[in-house]
């Protein structure tokens, strides 16, 4: 879903640079109390991850169509929201910068739709799924797949808002039809997305369950989430 | 604990070196959602060149810095199957390599002695039994 140069205008691509910035700095200081000397690691591990299923290109229904993870919500469940967030932006900023795919001059409006909104609609689900579905690999697997495939949908979305503002082609008020066409696709993306997620996320639950940020972090029992140790100090 | 962290790491690594060095020659050629949705409109030819109509994209311009690893491939290796193998392989060591290094960096270190307050306090969250 990475937007190539020319496809926005540079304004609105400029204050989407400004607008991601000032959240990714957002997420640093809220993502710092999560970050301890084993998570450090596990996130890295997840940039990488991410990097390589997003090279899985997979068929969908649509025919000549295809699709891959955008890993926001794997990355939310995996490290958190704040640090996942940061996750998938690193990935966004190696692929553009390196790789030439997303524009560097679109890599606010990207990283906006991929690692803000994606992780942010994912965690959302998660926290609230995780609290009212059973604590089993079937539970955790459900929240996985729904939280997976919701957030490519309104990553989707957030580029139609995009194009509202900066498009640079005129669709002749006909953008109704780009956000139909883009949430359908989305949809089937989407389902492939939620796949690979609970299996992921399955895969770790089962190895090393105390690596999985959401089964830390969400206790069915508490409501309120236990303050971060940063916090205290 | 540290140490089975950095193994799970090291296994979890391996498994994207495999996918990013070897399946990814399996995956998908076509656009992906984005890209088709905004060719809705015009026609393409067989290289996916954009020969007239008016979609989203006919204002597509180059990216500005291309380099050697550009599309996933990399420059000078004709053979594709390696070319996309190595930059995956590539890639997936960048990625880690900058990732883990930038989280390091920002990871929570308090004044002397914090660790014991550090580990009390993740003992606590822990659910008992998964503890290390």
């Amino acid at each position: 879903m990475h937007i190539s140069n020319g496809i926005i205008n540079g304004p609105v691509a400029g204050v989407f640079a400004a607008l991601a910035l000032a959240a990714l700095t957002f997420c640093v200081l809220r993502g710092r109390r999560d970050l301890d000397d084993r998570l450090a690691p596990m996130a890295g591990l997840v940039a990488a991850f991410i990097f390589a299923v997003q090279m899985l290109n997979f068929p969908i229904l649509t025919a000549g169509v295809s699709g891959h993870l955008l890993g926001g919500a794997l990355a939310a469940l995996l490290v958190g929201p704040w640090v996942g967030a940061l996750c998938v932006a690193v990935v966004l900023v190696v692929q553009a910068l390196v790789f030439g795919d997303g524009g560097v001059a679109m890599l606010g409006l990207n990283i906006t739709n991929m690692a803000l909104l994606g992780t942010a609609a994912a965690y959302l689900l998660i926290a609230g799924l995780l609290r009212v579905l059973p604590r089993t690999p079937l539970g955790l697997s459900v929240t996985a797949f729904v939280s997976a495939l919701v957030s490519v949908v309104v990553a989707s979305q957030g580029f139609v808002f995009e194009y509202w503002l900066g498009g640079t082609t005129d669709l002749g008020g006909n953008l109704g039809g780009l956000a139909g066409t883009m949430a359908g696709v989305h949809l089937l993306i989407g389902v492939g997305e939620g796949l690979i997620t609970a299996t992921t996320v399955a895969t770790v639950a089962k190895v090393r369950p105390d690596l999985v940020y959401a089964l830390r972090a969400l206790k069915p029992a508490a409501p309120a989430p236990v303050p971060a140790v940063g916090g205290v100090r | 604990m540290r140490t089975r962290t950095w193994g799970f790491v090291a296994v979890g690594l391996l498994v994207a070196l495999l996918l990013a060095g070897v399946v990814s020659n399996y995956a998908s050629s076509h656009p992906d959602g984005l890209d088709s949705a905004l060719l809705k409109g015009c026609t393409v030819d067989a290289e996916g060149e954009i020969t007239g109509g008016s979609c989203p994209a006919q204002r597509e311009k180059e990216h500005e810095v291309g380099g050697p690893l550009a599309d996933y491939g990399v420059a000078g290796i004709d053979n594709e199957f390696l070319s996309t193998a190595l930059s995956g392989v590539l890639g997936v060591l960048l990625t880690f390599v900058v990732g883990a290094g930038v989280f390091w960096l920002l990871r929570r270190r308090g004044p002397a002695g914090p660790d014991d307050a550090d580990e009390a306090a993740r003992a606590d969250r822990q659910p008992a039994g998964t503890a290390g």
